[in-house]
């Protein structure tokens, strides 16, 4: 899908420039822009090491493991019908505190085990069970401590101060999740007996 | 002294002692996370070589900017920055295309200007939503996933909304 909007993106870059006479500009572009996204990747990488050798210390440290248990309670409040000692509760903790650290790599695999035990939990045949939805409506919220991509593009970019955006971004995410809950939560209300 | 200056270099701090606290091995820890993300950021590449084609041409054609022009007036009356729309498109779409485009704004307005900091506050807050929820149902055997994607979109049309006006209130 990606592959066919990218052709579609291009095929109207080459019919504009024909139209305003930028033929010029977009051979290279064309060109460069190999070299932009090596230099954007460079950006990242340094800034997601860092961030990945940090995080990896909490682990080790057993640091993250209690953020998970801080977390299940709150989660138990959204996942309604789990048991408190329910695997798919747990894996939903760990989850959570994966994105919430923004350990990107973890997250994932970790939303995705924790979607399968859901489905062995909750038999869904087929069709996606409320908290299913609401697990992957989560994982579309981005809520993270930490935003360290825009940060390092941000420093990457000269700005006087990278980190000023975070209140902000958590606001957002923390405001947008609500919404996407509140909309899973309403389409949902047929299903609880 | 702003909080948020503040915020990381406490918490990485607060990590590496309590990792002292708790004898852990803070090189090899630290060194096999790092490993991992940079691996993480090189198989990132090939996409993003593809989408910054894309993204750079349209851009270097001029087509990009005619067409925020033209959703501009459009734009102005919800209060978002016209040339923050390409990255609301393309963020629950795709990560990498989302990354290319951020890279340009802040580049080309600026990464403390008004479209430059909303660009910021969408891209930490959104996710690659299409493609979430595609990869966390595909590994079940559901196949009806019902409101999820909708419910998700509602969420993403809510940070595009909010962004600008959180900025507006907290940053300028």
């Amino acid at each position: 899908m990606i592959g066919i909007m990218l052709v579609f993106l291009i095929f109207a870059s080459v019919v504009f420039s024909f139209a305003s006479g930028s033929a010029q500009e977009l051979s290279s572009a064309l060109i460069s822009s190999g070299g932009e996204a090596v230099a954007l990747m460079l950006d990242l990488a340094g800034a997601m090491a860092v961030w990945g050798g940090v995080m990896r210390v909490a682990e080790r440290s057993g640091l993250t493991e209690k953020l998970t248990a801080l977390l299940k309670p709150p989660l138990k409040l959204i996942f309604r019908g789990l048991d408190k000692n329910s695997p798919a509760l747990s894996a939903i903790a760990m989850n959570m505190t994966a994105n919430l650290l923004g350990l990107g790599n973890a997250s994932t695999p970790l939303g995705i085990d924790a979607m399968k035990k859901l489905e062995l939990e909750e038999k869904p045949n087929g069709v996606a069970t409320l908290n299913m939805i609401k697990l992957a409506v989560m994982n579309c919220c981005s809520v993270e401590i930490i935003p360290a991509t825009v940060a390092a593009l941000r420093a990457e970019a000269g700005s006087s101060d990278p980190m000023e955006i975070f209140p902000c971004v958590i606001l957002v995410s923390v405001c947008s999740l609500a919404a996407a809950l509140t909309v899973a939560e309403i389409f949902g209300i047929g299903d609880r007996k | 002294m702003k909080i948020s200056s503040v915020i990381m270099p406490v918490l990485v701090l607060g990590v590496f002692l309590w990792g002292l606290y708790k004898k852990t091995d803070i090189l090899s820890a630290f060194a096999e996370g790092a490993k991992e993300n940079l691996m993480t950021a090189c198989g990132l590449l090939p996409t993003l070589t593809f989408l910054m084609l894309g993204v750079g041409m349209f851009r270097a054609s001029g087509a990009l900017e005619a067409l925020t022009g033209l959703v501009s007036p459009l734009m102005e009356f919800i209060g978002f920055p016209a040339d923050c729309l390409p990255l609301a498109i393309l963020r629950p779409i795709s990560g990498s295309g989302a990354l290319s485009v951020l890279k340009n704004i802040l580049n080309d307005c600026g990464p403390d200007s008004f479209s430059g900091r909303v660009a910021s506050v969408l891209m930490g807050s959104t996710e690659t939503t299409f493609y979430t929820v595609a990869v966390y149902f595909g590994a079940t055997k559901v196949r009806k996933t019902r409101h999820a994607l909708g419910s998700a979109l509602a969420g993403d049309l809510t940070a595009f909304l909010l962004s600008a006006l959180a900025v507006r209130l907290f940053l300028s």
